[in-house]
């Protein structure tokens, strides 16, 4: 295991990761506001270190007076709340129709693939939009929509990694053995596409963020007041010119997640790949 | 040959009809009522019996989807609830300032991504980790969250360009054509020309990044590869330099798979005008297709989305044609 | 030798990546004009490294730790890289030994005969044009109009190596470097290629290097040897001289193990072990003769 920390972008990712998944638990302890506490006696104070700035808010406050750090601790709440469902519901489907498609072929792959192909001629973030419009705001919507849009980018290479491990050695003796196919998919090649999977699953995190931030600055995510990145983001927008801080502190929270899943997954994809370790 | 190309132009229907049966499908499932939405309360029932068979929301959802079906053969993209207009003018309208917007952000990107795997070739180990570091960081974050970086950076923080629209309603809107820039750079209308530019620039920078280091990895890697063949060795010692090098004699063989994988990634872009276009308030399709959503704009929504599709298979059309007559293997063949 | 068209003296390689002794050790040689030495040895003896250092060419991973090489007085080794770059882009050409991997897949044939005149001595497209189809005609190439308009793949692996051939001499250099110009090719058109590149280089007075691990190619047309054996030059010689009574046990071996076409009846013989390990043991003799030089050269 501490091999695989010597990788920066493991260390990173997970670091990054990791403090996300703590400010998301401890939030009501670690926050120093209530984030939806209002005080507009104390509206747009600037960040620490700026003239004018109030100790009691490190990163100031909005146009309604709330601490932006404290609605930045409890937007990785809402962030991590649908990231890891959305991940792992994308994941789930992507994978299991990419398995069934690169190991049976024929007819289902021929569905399966057509199936990718519609989906890639929709712009991804208008079909989200589609989907939360329907099925109306909230966490769940989002959740929904966003294994919608994505189980395909799963299906894609979990297809191809499929198709290539069939081919091996392995399966075929599997196979002379008088296993069942569905018992070679589970049990020979399901434990060898893992490792592209696992990566796959932190991106899709990233992008999941990603995601939930654009619902919400759209105006479809949560409840409009609830303290989330991407709405923050879009009332921040409104006043960018009076309390820029309002919507670069979001904005920093939604690249750093984003890059650090990224790295994660990079990281992930080179240290458990049997072949790129040796 | 011919063979080949009518079983691809066959899948493109499949996909396109693929398409439309879902979003047919999508919104004829979902919960509310357009028409009452649309009309307000104290509407009488007539009124809405009135508009739904003018909109021909009252037959079975087969018979409504057979009706579009045979509209939207027939060139009859119906009318926009929320605008009182038919949507196929809509789209019109709106369709070339998405155009402008996209293909402006994909020469940034083979700008971008070419100067990036040039400068790769041609530098040592450090300067070829710096520049993997950067394209790496690119593809990391996706256009959204460049948009709005960009929106910090050169909108606010260091204010030298427009933050939204497509151009400054005081230059008047004297354009014969909807290609605002197209027209304006035709023309010679400079100061038009320069103000378009300046609206275009940050979205299409926005969509243009990840575009640019995934170009950038590609074409780096073929041109590595290309660099170490031996008609590279004679050139050079016929005296040519690095640089020539790289451009023209690795260039040309190291083009082709890059162009391929940009046409792939083009769609995605076309999908990222959605967003930035919404972000920077820029009148094209995207923004139009938010707005149709918000406002259940179920025609208008049908419309903008097989456009989309429509799109997407052209431009994968586009790009294997463009390819076969770059490859000279092809092009004799 | 005042009047050599290219000089290699004593120069010496070492790689930063292979372990144990120098790529090439003390190699000397000379080139006079209108005359062909080839360089001979098995692959690892380091002959392809004498081609690339004169070109100054070396993978980044080598080095020229001793020696000298100039052209036509003109050092080369200190010369900076923009003046060698011009000098020798407008006097030396290189025919290589892959004619399908050497012409740029998606450049037409005029082009890549044109681009060096075009370069170096400011031609116009049709000046270029003009030689480049007298060129063509020089190799003796049917159409050649035709020719001019094709890519690489519509051409033969013979074609092709007659128009590497031509693109070589169409600066009229003073000194050609041919790696293994027909390794590719078969038999038949071997022998043709030889002849051209002969013919060409006897007529414009040309100097060449041939590196070559075929004697059966130096008998054919190299007027001078250097064997080469793990980077060290063991006999070097006129020609006619080596082949007939070769001094070195491991030319005699090497002659034995080389087919002729004059005397086909003769079975081919492998190189004894006895003479390897001769040539190891006097290879051994060689380095220590050369580290005392060094030693002496330093020390005084």
């Amino acid at each position: 295991m501490p091999a695989m920390l010597r990788d920066w972008r493991l260390a990173a990712g997970g670091g990054v990761l990791l403090g996300l998944i703590v400010l998301a638990v401890f939030a009501p302890w670690i926050a120093p506001h209530d984030p939806l506490d209002q005080d507009l006696m104390a509206a747009t104070l600037p960040p620490a270190g700026f003239a004018g700035a109030d100790p009691a808010h490190w990163l100031g406050t909005d146009d309604l007076g709330r601490d932006v750090l404290s609605r930045l601790i409890y937007g990785a709440r809402v962030a991590l709340m649908v990231a890891v469902p959305a991940a792992a519901a994308a994941a789930l489907v992507g994978t299991l129709l990419g398995l069934v498609a690169g190991y049976f072929g024929g007819w289902v792959d021929v569905i399966v693939s057509r199936l990718v192909e519609i989906w890639m001629a929709f712009p991804a973030v208008l079909l989200a939009i589609l989907i939360v419009a329907i099925l109306g705001s909230g966490v769940v919507s989002v959740i929904i929509a966003i294994a919608i849009i994505d189980w395909t980018r799963f299906a894609r290479v979990i297809r191809a990694d499929t198709m290539a491990q069939s081919e091996a050695d392995y399966v075929t003796a599997a196979r002379t053995l008088g296993f069942g196919r569905w018992t070679i998919l589970l049990s020979e090649i399901l434990p060898n596409v893992l490792p592209g999977l696992l990566a796959l699953i932190a991106l899709e995190m990233g992008i999941a963020i990603v995601v939930e931030a654009i619902l919400s600055f759209v105006g479809l995510s949560v409840s409009s007041d609830a303290a989330t990145w991407g709405g923050m983001i879009a009332s921040g927008r409104q006043i960018i010119y009076q309390a820029w801080w309002v919507f670069a502190a979001p904005l920093a929270a939604v690249f750093i997640s984003v890059l650090a899943l990224n790295q994660l997954g990079d990281g992930l994809r080179r240290a458990l790949d049997p072949i790129m370790r040796q | 040959m011919a063979a080949a190309a009518l079983n691809r132009a066959a899948m493109m229907a499949v996909t396109l009809l693929g398409v439309a049966v879902f979003v047919f499908v999508l919104l004829r499932v979902a919960p509310g009522d357009p028409v009452a939405m649309m009309i307000g309360p104290g509407a009488s029932p007539q009124d809405i019996a009135a508009l739904r068979t003018r909109y021909g929301l009252d037959g079975s959802i087969m018979l409504q989807f057979g009706l579009w079906l045979r509209a939207i053969l027939g060139g009859e993209l119906g009318t926009s609830i929320s605008f009182h207009r038919p949507v196929a003018s809509l789209i019109g309208e709106r369709l070339p300032a998405t155009l402008e917007l996209a293909l402006s952000a994909l020469c940034l990107a083979l700008l971008l991504g070419a100067m990036l795997a040039v400068v790769g070739t041609l530098s040592r180990r450090g300067g070829e980790a710096a520049v993997d570091g950067v394209s790496g960081l690119l593809l990391a974050v996706p256009d959204f969250v460049w948009s709005l970086a960009l929106v910090l950076l050169l909108g606010v923080a260091l204010p030298v360009l427009p933050l939204s629209g497509r151009i400054d309603p005081s230059l008047g809107t004297d354009f014969r054509t909807p290609f605002y820039l197209g027209e304006s750079l035709v023309t010679g209308h400079w100061r038009a020309a320069r103000d378009v530019g300046a609206h275009l620039l940050m979205p299409a920078t926005a969509l243009a990044l990840p575009l640019a280091a995934i170009i950038a990895r590609v074409l780096k890697g073929a041109l590595q590869e290309a660099m170490v063949q031996d008609y590279v060795l004679v050139a050079r010692v016929k005296g040519m330099s690095e640089l020539r090098l790289v451009t023209r004699e690795a260039m040309r063989n190291a083009i082709g798979p890059t162009l391929a994988l940009t046409g792939v990634q083009f769609t995605f872009l076309l999908g990222g005008t959605v967003i930035v276009e919404r972000i920077f308030s820029y009148p094209g399709l995207g923004n139009m297709a938010i707005e149709a959503v918000i406002n259940r704009d179920l025609p208008l929504i049908q419309g903008l989305v097989l456009v989309f599709g429509l799109l997407f298979i052209l431009t994968n059309l586009l790009i294997d044609t463009v390819i076969a007559g770059l490859n000279p293997k092809l092009r004799h063949g | 030798m005042t009047d050599a068209l290219l000089a290699v003296r004593s120069l010496s390689v070492v790689s930063s990546r292979r372990e144990g002794g120098p790529i090439l050790r003390a190699v000397s040689l000379t080139v006079a004009p209108g005359e062909v030495h080839g360089v001979v040895g098995e692959s690892g003896a380091g002959k392809s490294t004498v081609g690339r250092a004169v070109l100054g060419m070396l993978p980044r991973t080598m080095q020229v730790t001793a020696g000298a090489i100039s052209l036509s007085g003109t050092e080369l080794l200190t010369l900076d890289a923009a003046r060698r770059r011009r000098l020798l882009g407008a006097h030396v050409a290189l025919i290589p030994q892959d004619p399908l991997s050497a012409l740029n897949p998606s450049r037409r044939i005029e082009a890549q005969l044109t681009d060096g005149m075009r370069m170096w001595q400011g031609a116009s497209a049709r000046e270029a044009r003009r030689r480049a189809l007298a060129m063509l005609e020089e190799v003796q190439m049917h159409d050649p109009e035709r020719v001019m308009r094709c890519y690489p793949h519509e051409l033969s692996g013979g074609m092709r190596q007659r128009v590497l051939i031509a693109a070589a001499f169409m600066l009229r250099p003073k000194l050609v470097i041919a790696d293994e110009p027909t390794t590719a090719l078969d038999v038949t058109v071997q022998r043709q290629v030889l002849r051209l590149i002969r013919d060409l280089q006897t007529r414009h007075r040309t100097g060449a290097i041939l590196i070559t691990h075929d004697l059966g190619v130096v008998a054919q047309i190299c007027d001078d040897v250097s064997l080469l054996y793990a980077g060290r030059v063991l006999e070097q010689r006129r020609t006619a001289e080596l082949l007939g009574e070769p001094q070195h046990p491991y030319a005699r071996a090497l002659l034995r193990a080389t087919p002729r076409y004059d005397r086909p009846d003769q079975g081919l013989q492998p190189i004894p072990d006895a003479v390897m390990a001769a040539c190891r043991s006097e290879i051994a003799h060689v380095d220590q003769q050369l580290d005392q030089q060094f030693d002496r050269a330093s020390h005084g």
